[in-house]
C-alpha cells in the first residue's frame, strides 16, 4: 500500500482534525506517523484527570491545558519536523468560515457531541472538502465518509436527538431512575442553588390540586438566622413528604399507576444529626470548591456502594447544609457539574430518595453521577482502532479511490466472524434537508406558540442552526449578527415575544418560512401547518418538524442490549465492485448497535458515537458485580 | 487491610474505563503481569493500550539496539540520537511507556526467549510475542502450556497493512451474558504448533487468505534462516515456488493463495501504522478481557487487511 503515488498524496495533504480527545490523540499520533506532514487540530477543551486513561498525550501535570495545543506538542516529540498548528477554540466560532474548511483536502472528526458534527458537516458540504466522521462509545466505533453529492452527508440519515421527558414525568410520575435524577438536578438543585430568577416547575402539578404556590415558594426561601439543619428538614419533608401527599390527593393520576409513599425526615433520621456525627468541620475540606464532600464524614468511602434510604437522607442533609456553610456564595449561580462533587452527592441523595418513595430501584453515586454528567464510558482502544480507520479512509480520499471508500463498524461481538465490518456508502439521500434541500413541514399551533419557541427549539434544537435568520415571504422577522443597529434587534427581539399569528408578517396555515445559516451556508423551506392539540407525552414540545427520511433502523426501543446475538444483515462488498456506492436500502438495517435512541441527553464531553443507554449500563455491571 | 477496593487515584484516573468493564475488572488489572517480547509498531501501540488500562506490570524484551529504521511506526522511540544512542529498542520503550501512567510498573528483560525455562514464564499471566521466528514462537508456546499455571499466549504480526494475531488460552472458562443471564462458557484451544499445521484441505473455502499466505512466508524465513519481515520483493520468486509446493502438499491447487497477496507480504517490511494501531488495539482489547475474565475470547486467529478493510476472526483447529 506505500506506494510511491501514495506517499506522495499523503505527503502533500493539508489535513483538518476537529477535536483533540480520545479520538484525536490517537488519530494526531497516527497522522504522523503515517507520513502526514500538515496538520490542523481545532478543540476548545481543556484536559481533565478523567481523560488521562486514553487520552495519551496527555500527562497530569497538563491538567487545566488545552488539548490542542498539548497534543501537537507531545506529537512533534517523535516527529518533530512537520507542520501542526492548533486552536484552542470552538470549531462553531465564525473565524472557521467556508474559506477556512477550503483550505484542507480532507477533515477528520474526532468529536463528542452532534451539534458540533452538524456544524462541521454543513460546512463541509459548503466548502465541497470530504469529511471522514467517527465516534466511539465502549467498544463500540465506527468511521464514515462523506462526500458531497457522491456519498450521504452526515445528516442523511436522522441521527437520534437528545432525549427530553415530559414535564409531568419528571415532576409527578417518575418511572425510572433517570427521571428522578432529571427531578434532583433541573428542579431540585436549581431551585435550591441556582439562578432564583429561572422558571422552575418543581411545583408545577399536571393536574390542579389544592397547595397555592405562593404557600409552596416561601419554603425555599430561607431566612438569614433560620437553622440550616432545619431548613434542610424542611425541605426535604415539603419535597419527598407534603408534595407527595398533594399529588396522592389527586385519585386520576395514579388509576393505573402505583402510588408514591411520602417520606418524612422524622421517620428516617434522628431528632439532631449535628449531635450525631459532629459538626460539619470533619468534612473533608481542601482547594477548592469541588473538593468539599460529605461522604468521609458518614464514612461513605466506596462511589460504587448502594446507599439505603437513612444514608440517602443523612447524605441530602448533610449535603444541603454544607453548601450553605462552605459555599454560601455561590448559592444563586450554581449549575450542576458533573465534577462538582458536593453537587453530585446532593443529586445522587436526592433522586435515590424521590425513587425510594416511587418505587424505583435505588442507585450508587457512581452510577447516579454517569448518568446525571451525561459521562460515556470510553476505553483507549476502540479510540486507537478507529482512528487506524480513520487514516485508511483519508488516504484513500487523498487518492481519490472513490469505488474503495468504505464505512466501516467497529463491533463489540463478531458478526459473520467480522469483527471490523466495512459497507459501503450509500448515495445521497434526495430528501435530506441539508444536502438535497427538500422542503420540511412544521405543525405548531400559530396562536399559541411564539416566534422564540420556533427560534429555539426548532431552527436552533432540531435544525443545527448556529446563526439563522428566519424570513417570510419578503419579511425578515429574525436574525442573529454584529453587525445589526439597536433598533433591528430590538425589532428583532420584539417579534420574538409575539405569537406567530401575530407578526408584521403573520405565520398562519399555509405559510411558507426560509430559514438560513449563513455560515453554515445551508438553507430550508418550512410548509407551516395549523394544528390546535398535542399530545402533552408524546409530543411534549408542543410542535412536531417532519419531512426527512426517517433513517431505517433507528428503533425506539432502548432496550436492546450492545450484547446483540442477532447476525447483523450487512451486504458485504464484493471485491471488485464498480459502484462507488449503493442506492439508499430502506430495508437494510444499519447493524443496531449503534442506532439505539438515547434515553438521556447528548453527552457534552467524552467520545461517543450515539449515547447508548446509560441505564442499561449501569444495570449491566450490577448484575455481573 | 483494603487492598481490595481501588484508590481514590485509581477511581479518578479509570473512571470511565470502570464504567465499561467494572471495578472487579480493574482490580484484577492492576495484579496482572505482562510479558512482551518484539517490539515493532503494533507491539508498541498494544504496549500503550495495556499500560494505560492499568495492568499492573510489563515486562519489555528486546535487545535490538536503536536504529533510524525503529522510528518507523514506533512512536515510543524519540528521533533524538543523544537519548537513544546506545540503547535497546526495549529500554527506550521502558522510559516513554512508564510516563503514559505511572501506575504501571514496566521493566526489561534481556536474552533469547526461546532459551527461558519454566521459572521464567511463571510470574506472568500474559506472554505476547511480537517480531519474532516461527520457532521461537513454538518453543515459547510449548514452555507456556507446561506451566502449572495457565498463561495466556499470544503472537501478532504486522507486515506491511496486514496483520495476524494468534491466541492460546488452553483451556479457558470465561463469563458471558445470555439476555439477562451471566453464563459459564469453556474453550479450548490448540498450542501454536497445532495451529499452524492444519491440513488445508478440510479448511473452509471462505478463510482468510492471510491464514495461508502468512504460513507460506514463515517457512520461507526459517528455511532461508531470514529474521521475521526480513524479506523483498526479489525473495518472490522463490516464494511462489514454495506456495506451489506447500498446496500441492496439502492437495490443494495453487490458486488457493492469491499471488498478489503474497508479493504484498514479502514487500511489506515496514508497518503501515494505522493497521498498527488497529492490531495492537484488537490485542489490546482482548488481553484486557482476557484479564478481567469477562466475555469471550477470540479464538483462535484474527486477521486484517487494509486493502478491503475487514477484520476477521478465524477459528482454525485440528478438528478430529
Amino acid at each position: 500500500m506505500a506506494t510511491q503515488q501514495q506517499q506522495s498524496a499523503i505527503k502533500g495533504a493539508k489535513v483538518l482534525m476537529v477535536g483533540a480527545g480520545g479520538i484525536g490523540c490517537e488519530l494526531l499520533k497516527t497522522l504522523a506517523l503515517s507520513g502526514f506532514e500538515d496538520i490542523h487540530i481545532i478543540d476548545m477543551d481543556t484536559i481533565e484527570v478523567s481523560n488521562l486513561n486514553r487520552q495519551f498525550l496527555f500527562r497530569r501535570s497538563h491538567v487545566g491545558q488545552s488539548k490542542a495545543k498539548v497534543a501537537r506538542d507531545a506529537v512533534l516529540r517523535f516527529r518533530p519536523h512537520i507542520n501542526i498548528r492548533s486552536y484552542h477554540a470552538n470549531v462553531k466560532n465564525p473565524e472557521f468560515d467556508v474559506d477556512f474548511f477550503k483550505q484542507f483536502d480532507v477533515v477528520l472528526n474526532g468529536l463528542d457531541n452532534l451539534d458540533a458534527r452538524r456544524h462541521v458537516n454543513r460546512l463541509c458540504l459548503a466548502a465541497d472538502v470530504p469529511l471522514v466522521e467517527s465516534g466511539t462509545t465502549g467498544f463500540l466505533g465506527q468511521v464514515t465518509v462523506h462526500i458531497k453529492g457522491k456519498t450521504e452527508c452526515y445528516e442523511c440519515q436522522t441521527k437520534p436527538a437528545p432525549k427530553t421527558y415530559p414535564v409531568c414525568t419528571i415532576t409527578s410520575t417518575p418511572t425510572k431512575f433517570v427521571h428522578c435524577i432529571v427531578w434532583a438536578k433541573d428542579l431540585l438543585f436549581a431551585k435550591l442553588f441556582g439562578d432564583k430568577n429561572q422558571d422552575n416547575d418543581l411545583n408545577v402539578r399536571s393536574n390542579n390540586s389544592a397547595s397555592s404556590s405562593k404557600e409552596t415558594e416561601d419554603v425555599f426561601e430561607r431566612s438569614e438566622d433560620e437553622d440550616i439543619e432545619q431548613y434542610g428538614r424542611k425541605i426535604y419533608d415539603h419535597v419527598f413528604g407534603s408534595n407527595i401527599e398533594a399529588a396522592l390527593s389527586n385519585e386520576e393520576t395514579w388509576k393505573n399507576r402505583r402510588r408514591p409513599r411520602p417520606i418524612y425526615s422524622k421517620d428516617v433520621l434522628p431528632e439532631s444529626l449535628t449531635q450525631q456525627n459532629g459538626s460539619t468541620q470533619n468534612c473533608s475540606v481542601t482547594d477548592g470548591d469541588s473538593m468539599v464532600s460529605v461522604m468521609p464524614s458518614l464514612g461513605l468511602k466506596n462511589p460504587q456502594e448502594l446507599w439505603g434510604l437513612t444514608q440517602n437522607s443523612l447524605v441530602f442533609i448533610e449535603a444541603l447544609k454544607l453548601f450553605f456553610a462552605k459555599r454560601k456564595k455561590e448559592i444563586g449561580h450554581l449549575t450542576f457539574d458533573k465534577d462538582d462533587q458536593l453537587a453530585v452527592e446532593f443529586v445522587t441523595a436526592a433522586a435515590n430518595i424521590r425513587a425510594e418513595s416511587f418505587g424505583i430501584p435505588l442507585h450508587s453515586l457512581f452510577e447516579a453521577k454517569g448518568i446525571a454528567g451525561n459521562i460515556v464510558h470510553a476505553v483507549a482502544t476502540t479510540n486507537a482502532i478507529i482512528a487506524g480507520l480513520i487514516v485508511i479512509e483519508a488516504i484513500k480520499v487523498l487518492k481519490k479511490d472513490v469505488d474503495k471508500f468504505r464505512m466501516t463498524y467497529c463491533l463489540e461481538h463478531p458478526s459473520k466472524k467480522l469483527l471490523l465490518m466495512p459497507i459501503e456508502p450509500y448515495e445521497p439521500n434526495p430528501a435530506c434537508y441539508v444536502c438535497s434541500k427538500t422542503p420540511l413541514v412544521l405543525e405548531i399551533n400559530t396562536r399559541k406558540s411564539k416566534l422564540r419557541d420556533l427560534v429555539d427549539k426548532i431552527v436552533k434544537a432540531k435544525l443545527g442552526m448556529n446563526l439563522p435568520l428566519i424570513m417570510h415571504g419578503n419579511s425578515l422577522l429574525y436574525e442573529v449578527g454584529d453587525d445589526l443597529d439597536d433598533i433591528m434587534v430590538a425589532n428583532y427581539n420584539a417579534n420574538l415575544e409575539k405569537y406567530l399569528s401575530e407578526l408584521p408578517s403573520p405565520i398562519l396555515n399555509g405559510s411558507i418560512l426560509t430559514v438560513e445559516d449563513l455560515q453554515q451556508e445551508l438553507s430550508c423551506k418550512i410548509n407551516v401547518k395549523h394544528r390546535e392539540e398535542f399530545d402533552e407525552e408524546k409530543e411534549p414540545e408542543g410542535m412536531v418538524l417532519s419531512g426527512w427520511t426517517q433513517s431505517p433502523a433507528t428503533n425506539g426501543e432502548s432496550a436492546s442490549t450492545s450484547n446483540n446475538e442477532n447476525p447483523i444483515d450487512v451486504t458485504e462488498s464484493s471485491s471488485g465492485s464498480e459502484t462507488a456506492s449503493k442506492k439508499r436500502k430502506l430495508s437494510e438495517p444499519e447493524p443496531s448497535n449503534h442506532k439505539k435512541e438515547a434515553e438521556n441527553v447528548e453527552s457534552e464531553d467524552d467520545d461517543i458515537m450515539e449515547v447508548e443507554n446509560p441505564m442499561m449500563v449501569s444495570k449491566k455491571k450490577i448484575r455481573v458485580e | 487491610m483494603d487492598g481490595e477496593e481501588l484508590t481514590e487515584q485509581e477511581t479518578a484516573l479509570y473512571d470511565r474505563q470502570i464504567r465499561v468493564w467494572g471495578a472487579g475488572a480493574q482490580r484484577r488489572l492492576s495484579k496482572s503481569h505482562v510479558l512482551v517480547s518484539g517490539i515493532k509498531g503494533t507491539v508498541a501501540e498494544f504496549c500503550k493500550n495495556i499500560v494505560l488500562a492499568g495492568v499492573g506490570s510489563v515486562t519489555l524484551l528486546d535487545d535490538r539496539l536503536v536504529t533510524t529504521e525503529a522510528f518507523n511506526a514506533n512512536f515510543l522511540i524519540l528521533p533524538d540520537e543523544n537519548a537513544y544512542g546506545g540503547k535497546t529498542v526495549a529500554e527506550i520503550c521502558c522510559d516513554s511507556l512508564k510516563e503514559f501512567n505511572p501506575m504501571v510498573h514496566v521493566s526489561i528483560e534481556t536474552g533469547d526467549l526461546s532459551t527461558f525455562g519454566v521459572d521464567f514464564f511463571e510470574k506472568f499471566d500474559v506472554v505476547v510475542i511480537g517480531y519474532s521466528s516461527r520457532a521461537t514462537k513454538k518453543a515459547v508456546n510449548e514452555t507456556c502450556r507446561n506451566l502449572a499455571k495457565r498463561v495466556a499466549f499470544y503472537t501478532v504480526d504486522c507486515r506491511g497493512s496486514c496483520g495476524e494475531i494468534f491466541v492460546d488460552l488452553q483451556n479457558y472458562k470465561y463469563t458471558k451474558k445470555k439476555l439477562d443471564e451471566t453464563v459459564e462458557c469453556e474453550l479450548t484451544f490448540p498450542s501454536f504448533e497445532e495451529a499452524v499445521a492444519v491440513p488445508w484441505k478440510p479448511i473452509p473455502r471462505r478463510t482468510a487468505k492471510l491464514y495461508f499466505a502468512i504460513r507460506v512466508i514463515e517457512l520461507f524465513e526459517e528455511t532461508e534462516g531470514r529474521k521475521s519481515g526480513e524479506c523483498s520483493l526479489s525473495d518472490l520468486p522463490r516464494v511462489l515456488k514454495l506456495k506451489k509446493e506447500f498446496c500441492e502438499g496439502n492437495s490443494v491447487s495453487e490458486n488457493h493463495i492469491p499471488d498478489s497477496l503474497l508479493e504484498r507480504l514479502v514487500s511489506g517490511n515496514t508497518e503501515f501504522p494505522p493497521a498498527c494501531a488497529i492490531i495492537g488495539g484488537i490485542l489490546g482489547q482482548e488481553v484486557i478481557k482476557v484479564i478481567s475474565g469477562k466475555g469471550e475470547p477470540l479464538k483462535n486467529f484474527f486477521y486484517f487487511d487494509a486493502e478491503d478493510g475487514k477484520g476477521v476472526i478465524e477459528d482454525l483447529s485440528n478438528k478430529l
